[in-house]
């Protein structure tokens, strides 16, 4: 695994508590796992993920991400509806561990409150969570 | 200088059975036909079975070529944390071949079963003994089936209690199947974490115990070894808002002969034959998950139940409360034969020793191998002691590497990232039956890898090199599974 200094967190995305990533296009909103995630979870052998009209609230289980060490689940951060997901990840699960903040995007989702997004922790605040 | 068991040799390739098959080869020569063929009805008849066609020769030689691949408790030292990979005593085998419990058949009827009756009754009544609990069911099949059972218990108790609750509290050291076994009842896992110190809080508890919660499911000792020293006051907290505590039994051999489970608190508890009592484990299987209720559950309990009326012993269905059948017929009654074989040759004394050599056995690995490798939880352990990668973090070496590289050495490697609260763990249980000499091996192997993860780490990265298989692509495997032959 990478030292903190090592991974990649860029200035443009938003975070979460749960090693996520989230960024606004126009109305969506785009979701994924960021490096620190990817890193620690290691290679990544199957992603599954919601189907496209789906309806979550913040913190509701959306998907899970299982690598050769665990599943784990993976935590909508912002209410909304899934208006697409990353059909490339069905058979090529490693791109979230090659290109998490690009090719590797999880989904795409419709907000349904706007605030929620704009809650979430910009890059300092995460990195600042992270050293606890 | 220390010989360690592992080293190269010579390893038979052997094909699948059918690619050895020769038209017309076979095993044995029947006499000659002296009556006349009588054709069946093509109706009758299908095309026939594709068995492969082999001498006895060739048969012994294939299954015997691939137990030399294999890895047992029988060729060495399988210290697999949490799964108590102990050794299986000779005479647990002898017994169980008994023809009278080897051919005893689930419909010939009490009258003439009347020995394996005994034996299970006999059994039930030394289990309830040594866990100090009221009465005992045999039927389930391993472990996990047992927490099945016993949750099914606790949910038919809330329910004639006229109020089901809706929640089960979960430690993160317990064992993985109990949200799984609690879920299939229909209740939803809360979560807990254990204390600094490895074991749990009561507070943790007090603060979620409510009386929409079932109960909670402890293991103990826990997945990190250690037994949980506020179970009573735990249980009493659990008790006063009317929820049972469920004890997951499969560490039980820490504490066999030691504690009774019954006595502190629990309600219900389930036991591995297959880990505690030692019955064959794994493939050898199958496993077998006896559940102990104190006398609150015991109306719960499944049927067909076994009882004695005088010198006679019989299956009684008539309880109103059961849960009802979960196993067909009795449950696995050759696993029983084993352990309680295994019960009566130990006495109540050797089954207390065996649980202090257990416990002894796993301190002096953690003792030896202090500095060595990292102790995430250093304390006194039970059974099982739990290390991680930490010190070979800047070698850039894993607890994998070092866990294959184990193989090369002639051991079994340990149980590798679980429990789940330990990064990178590393659990060792070497269990009562290793000689000091043998654990010394061990140890000396360990201290061998973390001086190679030193000045060699790229030799471990390509661990093991001595087996037949060398270390697999197992995320090529996973992303890309082969499930046809």
């Amino acid at each position: 695994m990478k030292e903190l200094k090592d991974l990649n967190f860029p200035d443009d995305v938003k975070y979460t508590k749960d090693h996520e990533w989230a960024k606004k296009t126009g109305e969506l909103v785009t979701i994924g796992i960021n490096d620190y995630a990817q890193d620690q979870l290691g290679e990544i052998v199957f992603v599954e993920l919601p189907e496209v009209g789906d309806i979550f609230s913040e913190g509701d289980e959306f998907g899970s991400v299982e690598s050769v060490k665990a599943v784990s689940e993976i935590y909508i951060p912002i209410s909304g509806e899934i208006v697409e997901i990353n059909q490339g990840l069905e058979d090529a699960p490693e791109l979230v561990n090659q290109s998490c903040y690009t090719d590797g995007w999880l989904v795409s989702i419709k907000p349904s409150n706007a605030s929620e997004f704009e809650s979430l922790m910009d890059k300092a605040a995460y990195l600042d969570m992270l050293k606890g | 200088m220390i010989q360690q068991p592992g080293t190269s040799g010579l390893i038979f390739n052997e094909p699948l059975l059918w690619e050895k098959s020769r038209k017309g080869r076979c095993a044995m020569s029947l006499p000659k036909q002296d009556v006349d063929r009588s054709v069946l009805d093509t109706d009758l008849t299908g095309d026939a079975p594709n068995l492969p066609e082999l001498s006895e020769l060739d048969v012994v030689r294939h299954y015997t070529r691939l137990s030399q691949w294999n890895f047992g408790v029988d060729s060495g030292m399988y210290p697999l944390g949490s799964c108590t990979m102990k050794y299986n005593p000779k005479t647990n085998e002898v017994q169980a071949a008994r023809q009278g419990f080897a051919s005893a058949h689930p419909l010939s009827g009490d009258e003439f079963s009347q020995g394996a009756l005994k034996l299970m009754y006999n059994l039930e009544q030394h289990l309830a003994k040594i866990t100090g609990f009221h009465a005992v069911t045999l039927q389930p099949a391993a472990g996990a089936h047992g927490e099945f059972c016993g949750m099914l218990m606790i949910h038919a108790y809330h329910a004639k209690n006229g109020r089901q609750r809706s929640k089960i509290i979960i430690p993160d050291t317990a064992h993985g199947t109990n949200p799984a076994s609690a879920s299939l009842c229909g209740y939803e896992s809360v979560n807990i974490k254990s204390g600094p110190n490895g074991i749990l809080e009561p507070e943790t508890i007090a603060a979620i115990m409510d009386e929409d919660t079932a109960g909670i499911m402890i293991t103990n000792p826990n997945t990190l070894g250690l037994f949980e020293a506020n179970i009573k006051e735990i249980a009493d907290i659990v008790h006063s808002k009317g929820g049972l505590v469920y004890g997951d039994g499969a560490n039980m051999n820490a504490i066999m002969g030691i504690v009774k489970p019954g006595e502190i608190g629990i309600d219900v508890l389930h036991l591995n034959l297959h880990k505690t009592f030692s019955t064959p484990h794994g493939g050898g299987g199958p496993g077998s998950g006896p559940v102990a209720v104190g006398k609150t559950l015991e109306p719960f309990l499944p049927i067909p139940k076994v009882v004695k009326e005088l010198d006679t012993y019989k299956f009684i269905t008539n309880r109103p409360d059961t849960i009802g059948r979960i196993h067909t017929f009795y449950g696995h009654f050759g696993i029983m034969v084993r352990a309680y074989a295994y019960i009566l040759s130990m006495g109540a004394k050797g089954l207390a020793d065996a649980s202090k050599l257990a416990v002894l056995n796993a301190n002096y690995i953690k003792e030896s191998l202090r500095g060595t490798l990292n102790l995430p939880y250093d304390k006194p352990c039970m059974h099982e002691c739990v290390f991680n990668d930490q010190f070979q973090k800047e070698y850039h070496i894993t607890t994998m590497d070092m866990a294959k590289r184990l193989l090369d050495y002639g051991f079994h490697p340990p149980t590798v990232y679980f429990p789940l609260v330990v990064e990178g763990a590393f659990m060792v249980e070497p269990t009562e039956t290793e000689s000091k000499e043998d654990i010394d091996q061990f140890i000396h192997a360990v201290k061998s890898i973390a001086q190679e993860a030193k000045d060699n780490p790229e030799q471990l990265k390509k661990a093991p090199r001595l087996t037949k298989v060398t270390r697999m692509d197992e995320v090529l495997a996973a992303r890309k599974p082969c499930l046809r032959g």
